[in-house]
């Protein structure tokens, strides 16, 4: 039983992380700007396929292969962003949804017709792969390198948050916009910025998620879902929450698979759910 | 009647008065080119003989279509849900086809309409006090739930292999299906008309004025005094009852369903069906399914890659540049004319 538990809280802990980094820049985007961006998935998958290109093709190792795809997609996404995003700002939450579902479907059929529907996987370095001997029990390594990296990646973006300039400047905008810019914040900005890095952490999420889940163009839908589970759970625009609901939702999601082996998709629905409708604003946010 | 009385009250001139109350006592009348989709669907009927199955899938879908715009147009609810209703509509009809042995079409509408409204009114009691992404993943994960029970309980359901081979009395006890499907195509016709009426009427109700200052705005609707959440569970338990008709018809035309009915893909079809032919506007259900089946007909026999992409890249177009769907062009394009220069 004890084991079972191990198990459980390790194995929700990794897929709790991939969670984190992909839902977090998209919590924060739609704390700032009230966006709603279905289209986060497909910033996940695009740089999963860009990871997957530069290792297969390219013999790019793994590690500058996720630093590539961080920069790639961070870059690229700001692009999206003046061309689209910017325009749909004020625009009703329906038409930023269609917009971002357009834009999702886009990228999934792009994604198809050049890598094909079928799953494809990378080789990661030797020394990721295999069991890692911690006290008398087994791990697999390369989860425990997942819940490193998660780890290391919140510490940073807390300091970033919590401790600079710009996380001062985040936070004042995402409790009071307007209040924000009249003290002479440029939102805007600060969105452009934020969503850059929120979605090369969705990228670098997503390449970290090949080796876990296989990689398909219907990642972009599939996962999108358990990312807005996150967002909604965590509360808008809050990293704590965002951490607190990926933690949640990934053990509760591992441990439903693991005990009610036909029932196990349900679970994360129903804590979902049933956290929503008491808090509708999330763990952590403010309504 | 708090909106017409607001509207009037704004209107200081007699005169704007005067025009006001004539729109609104006539807005309901029915036009001369209402009869135009009616009549095409029937021509369609005479030129296409061979493809009436396919008539009756976009039939289906205009039905579906315009259940969702009784929420997400004329209501203002946004939800990425509402195949849920559709599927469940679906599933009724083949369940008791196959597990009761009723096989009498209609009332497998009857029933179908029932369970969808339970479980519309349930949700949407539950679920209508939320706004905002809130609602988007509830009606979401809620979707995704009933796929999940579907799919849990499949020795029931068929799971993802589905129900085939349904069959039913002859419609009426009189018309028997025949290969091309022209009973269907006429059965779908006749059902869609009803409905479509059931429908029509409601948005000119008072009722429907309500639902359109809720939209408009829900903090003034409070205000007046108006039940805001009481109505919009009213119509989303309405709206829940004809998709699950759309969705029953879908398994009596196709004979077959599987829980793809249940896919965020048919909720978003469904969106971008309206989306493009214009929400809140009660034709543009007809013209969107339209265009958007034909279109996916077409395209998806070339790639389905091709397909999905022509979907995406229609959605941003219609966001960008037709925010009000082709009927919205197609009205500004007729004010242009009749109009004369203006810009």
């Amino acid at each position: 039983m004890q084991d079972i538990v191990i198990s459980i809280l390790f194995e929700g802990l990794a897929y709790a992380m991939i969670l984190f980094i992909v839902s977090v820049g998209l919590s924060i985007t739609m704390g700032l700007m009230g966006f709603v961006n279905l289209a986060h998935g497909a910033f996940a998958m695009g740089g999963g396929y860009l990871v997957l290109t530069a290792m297969n093709s390219w013999g790019v190792p793994f590690f500058p292969a996720l630093l590539l795809t961080f920069l790639v997609v961070g870059a690229v996404s700001v692009v999206f962003e003046r061309l689209f995003y910017a325009r749909l700002y004020k625009a009703t939450e329906l038409e930023q949804v269609l917009l971002t579902i357009g834009l999702a479907y886009m990228a999934i059929a792009t994604y198809t017709y050049f890598y094909g529907p079928r799953p494809q996987s990378i080789h990661v370095p030797e020394y990721l792969t295999g069991q890692l001997a911690v006290a008398s029990r087994t791990f697999p390594t390369y989860r425990v390198f997942v819940i490193a990296v998660g780890a290391a990646l919140i510490a940073v973006l807390w300091y970033g948050f919590e401790r600079t300039n710009i996380g001062a400047r985040i936070r004042a905008a995402v409790d009071n916009r307007r209040m924000a810019q009249s003290i002479g914040i440029n939102v805007d900005r600060l969105f452009t910025l934020t969503f850059a890095v929120g979605s090369g952490l969705a990228a670098l999420g997503g390449g970290l998620a090949i080796e876990l889940f296989g990689l398909t163009p219907s990642f972009a839908v599939i996962y999108l879902v358990f990312f807005l589970l996150v967002v909604a759970v965590g509360g808008l625009g809050s990293l704590k929450g965002t951490l607190v609901a990926a933690i949640l939702l990934g053990v509760a999601d591992t441990g439903g698979k693991y005990l009610y082996a036909g029932a196990g998709g349900f679970i994360i629905y129903a804590v979902a759910m049933l956290i929503l409708l008491i808090r509708p604003a999330g763990l952590y946010g403010r309504e | 009647m708090a909106a017409s009385d607001a509207i009037a009250a704004a209107a200081p001139a007699p005169a704007a008065r005067a025009q006001a109350t004539a729109f609104l006592a006539t807005r309901h009348r029915l036009r001369p080119w209402e009869a135009l989709p009616w009549l095409l669907a029937i021509a369609a009927f005479f030129i296409f003989p061979d493809r009436m199955l396919f008539g009756s899938q976009v039939l289906v879908m205009v039905l579906f279509a315009l259940s969702l715009d009784l929420i997400l147009g004329f209501a203002g609810i946004v939800s990425l849900g509402h195949a849920a209703f559709f599927g469940l509509g679906a599933y009724t009809a083949a369940l008791i086809t196959l597990r009761l042995n009723w096989q009498e079409p209609i009332s497998g509408l009857f029933a179908a309409a029932a369970v969808a409204a339970v479980a519309g009114a349930a949700s949407g009691w539950l679920l209508l006090r939320y706004r905002g992404l809130t609602l988007l993943v509830l009606t979401l994960a809620t979707t995704i739930m009933l796929q999940e029970v579907g799919n849990l309980m499949r020795d029931f359901t068929g799971g993802y292999d589905g129900l085939p081979g349904l069959t039913y009395t002859p419609l009426l006890g009189l018309f028997d299906y025949d290969l091309f499907g022209h009973t269907y195509y006429l059965y779908a016709l006749a059902v869609l008309f009803v409905l479509f009426l059931v429908v029509r009427t409601i948005v000119h109700s008072p009722f429907g004025q309500t639902l359109a200052g809720i939209r408009e705005n829900v903090a003034r609707m409070h205000a007046v005094g108006s039940p805001v959440h009481l109505r919009l569970v009213t119509v989303y338990t309405i709206s829940a009852a004809i998709a699950g008709v759309a969705g029953a018809l879908f398994t009596q035309t196709n004979t077959y369903v599987t829980l793809g009915v249940f896919d965020f893909d048919n909720s978003a079809g469904v969106m971008v069906m309206l989306i493009l032919g214009g929400a809140g506007r009660l034709y543009g259900a007809f013209v969107g399914a339209v265009i958007y089946m034909v279109l996916q007909d077409n395209l998806s026999k070339a790639s389905p890659q091709y397909w999905q992409f022509a979907v995406g890249l229609m959605l941003v177009l219609t966001v960008l540049f037709a925010r009000r769907g082709l009927l919205g062009l197609l009205q500004d394009a007729g004010r242009l004319l009749t109009s004369g220069r203006k810009p």
